[in-house]
């Protein structure tokens, strides 16, 4: 999918203008509320109309004001998976998954219910009212119903916001695994680095109705990293080993960890926030925290007043993140050895 | 004890017929006056919408008298009028006329409020999905507002049963023509030996509106269940 946007939209004092070009199947936007990305997606799908400027979606002009062309939101082929579901009150979800599939064009219709029903496992609410299904079954009702619309775009705006973390992980797992199967592709707009990075593979950041990067996830993330509050986030996928002394023992890569927060789930994803891993330069003797792993530095990167450090820990990424004067006493290089220490408890489940 | 005459027969035929067709005329255009109010901007809403609440603020006889001179053989729709051969002063159509423009405000509002309380991201998803704005108008907006819809064509109906200043300045009180049961009672009271003739009507009028009432209470409920 390619995107290019090039337009400028005013409500009272603030004002929209972005100018960027963008390619790939998993795009991200991402930015606080208020910067403008529930406006970007609105003028996207044509809700709103911008007051100059051109929107061309694979080379197809959506929008030009120079050449007057303004194509309204049924033809665009550009859904919407809002942050409330937004199903119709009055349809079965049988009914709210066929909507946008019956308006669509014959030639367009490429997406088998049954197929979708059976992805989002939706088989046995088929028949139901959807007033009074959960919060997550409304979610991937939402999302069926805008595959099956077959769009050329998905514009999935905050669809995580109004959900608990722990459906939100199991929804993060629909979102991408339909969108992948169907081959849509979409732009995933979010105010959380972590859903963009478990969602996207590119990403603009907006802020104050400008797009003030264009970088991937991980990249977004380690910019960040010392301007937020809870470090730059990694995120450990491991398999379940064994029990060991009230802790869950799983493996990573090569390494193992113990996690206080575990259960015997077979494969689970963990958070680790940079700033719950200490460095030493040596080997330290009888300490408390249950994980330590040694370590090779691949490289360091400023981030605000903090050093970031990449290490690799057998074939696996660690980031940690050490302030100025400790990355001196350390002397961190790439190459070096370092041993990272991690406290059982400093993980947290996603999902 | 409930003693009706002919003719009472026939001024409760025509309250009925007349309310029936009052409410089913202006129901296609006070859910289109509805959609404007609440979906649409434009230039003079705020005028229109006065004009629409107008006949809720003015008493009924001053609605009748405009509605005289507009329609009677001299009136300024005259010219439009006669061509066609169409005469509405002191018929039945006249009745429907005055009671339809004294409870249209009344059916627009129970459906403009109905409409208001619709989810704009509702219309904005169906947008989305493929629906044009008339596609979106009968498969979200209508169905959803289908409560409103009920409530303001009971309380139209209701209204309309009890139009009397309008009626009788259009329409006049024609027995078996345009005298509608307001207006029977109207006559009836003008002579204590009709008393129970007038008692009977009220009680009659009594039993239709809350008949009206319940029908509506009813269908409300019936919705409120489905959704």
């Amino acid at each position: 999918m390619d995107l290019r946007m090039e337009v400028r939209k005013s409500f009272g004092a603030f004002n929209l203008q972005t100018d960027f070009s963008v390619s790939g199947e998993q795009l991200g936007v991402f930015g606080q509320s208020g910067s403008g990305k529930s406006t970007l997606v609105g003028l996207l799908a044509g809700l709103s109309t911008p007051e100059e400027g051109e929107i061309f979606l694979d080379g197809d002009c959506l929008f030009s004001s120079r050449r007057g062309i303004s194509v309204p939101p049924q033809l665009r082929r550009v859904a919407i998976v809002f942050q409330q579901p937004c199903l119709f009150p009055h349809l079965s979800v049988e009914s709210n998954l066929l909507y946008g599939f019956r308006r669509c064009a014959a030639k367009h219709r490429s997406i088998d219910l049954a197929a979708l029903v059976s992805v989002l496992k939706l088989s046995p609410l088929l028949k139901r009212g959807v007033n009074n299904l959960s919060g997550g079954e409304k979610q991937r009702v939402a999302l069926g119903r805008a595959i099956l619309a077959n769009p050329r775009l998905l514009l999935m705006d905050e669809p995580l916001s109004a959900l608990d973390d722990a459906l939100k992980f199991q929804i993060i797992h629909y979102l991408k695994s339909a969108s992948e199967q169907f081959g849509i592709p979409y732009l995933f707009i979010s105010h959380s680095l972590l859903e963009i990075r478990l969602m996207t593979e590119q990403v603009l950041a907006v802020a104050g109705g400008r797009i003030v990067g264009q970088s991937t996830p991980e990249e977004l993330a380690r910019e960040r990293m010392g301007q937020s509050q809870v470090g730059y986030i990694n995120l450990l996928k491991v398999d379940a080993l064994r029990k060991m002394g009230g802790l869950q023992v799983y493996r990573w890569g090569e390494s193992e960890l113990f996690i206080s927060a575990g259960d015997d789930s077979a494969t689970a994803m963990f958070e680790l926030s940079s700033r719950d891993i200490i460095l030493f330069k040596k080997h330290p003797e009888a300490i408390s925290a249950r994980n330590l792993l040694k370590c090779t530095v691949v490289d360091t990167f400023p981030s605000g007043n903090k050093v970031g450090v990449e290490l690799k820990c057998g074939s696996e990424t660690l980031v940690a993140e050490v302030v100025m004067q400790a990355a001196d006493d350390l002397a961190i290089q790439a190459r070096n050895e370092i041993y990272a220490v991690i406290k059982a408890s400093s993980f947290r489940r996603l999902g | 004890m409930l003693s009706l005459t002919n003719a009472d027969h026939e001024a409760i035929a025509l309250s009925l017929k007349v309310a029936m067709s009052a409410t089913l005329l202006s129901l296609p255009l006070g859910f289109v006056f509805a959609y404007l109010m609440t979906f649409c901007r434009f230039r003079g809403k705020v005028l229109l919408e006065v004009l629409v609440n107008l006949p809720l603020t003015l008493p009924p006889v001053v609605i009748g008298y405009l509605l005289l001179i507009s329609l009677g053989r001299n009136g300024w729709l005259s010219p439009l009028l006669e061509p066609l051969g169409i005469r509405l002063i002191f018929t039945w159509k006249a009745a429907v006329l005055a009671s339809a423009v004294v409870g249209f405000p009344l059916l627009v509002r129970s459906i403009r409020i109905a409409m208001e309380s619709i989810d704009y991201q509702l219309v904005q998803a169906s947008r989305t999905l493929g629906a044009s704005r008339l596609d979106t108008l009968f498969s979200i907006i209508l169905p959803l507002s289908r409560a409103g819809i009920i409530a303001g064509s009971s309380l139209m109906f209701a209204r309309s049963l009890g139009e009397f200043g309008a009626t009788i300045m259009v329409a006049g009180s024609i027995p078996g023509v345009t005298q509608t049961i307001p207006l029977a009672i109207y006559e009836y009271s003008g002579s204590p030996a009709d008393e129970s003739a007038a008692l009977s009507l009220c009680l009659v009028a009594i039993a239709i509106s809350v008949l009206v009432l319940l029908f509506h209470e009813f269908l409300s409920a019936k919705l409120a269940r489905r959704n």
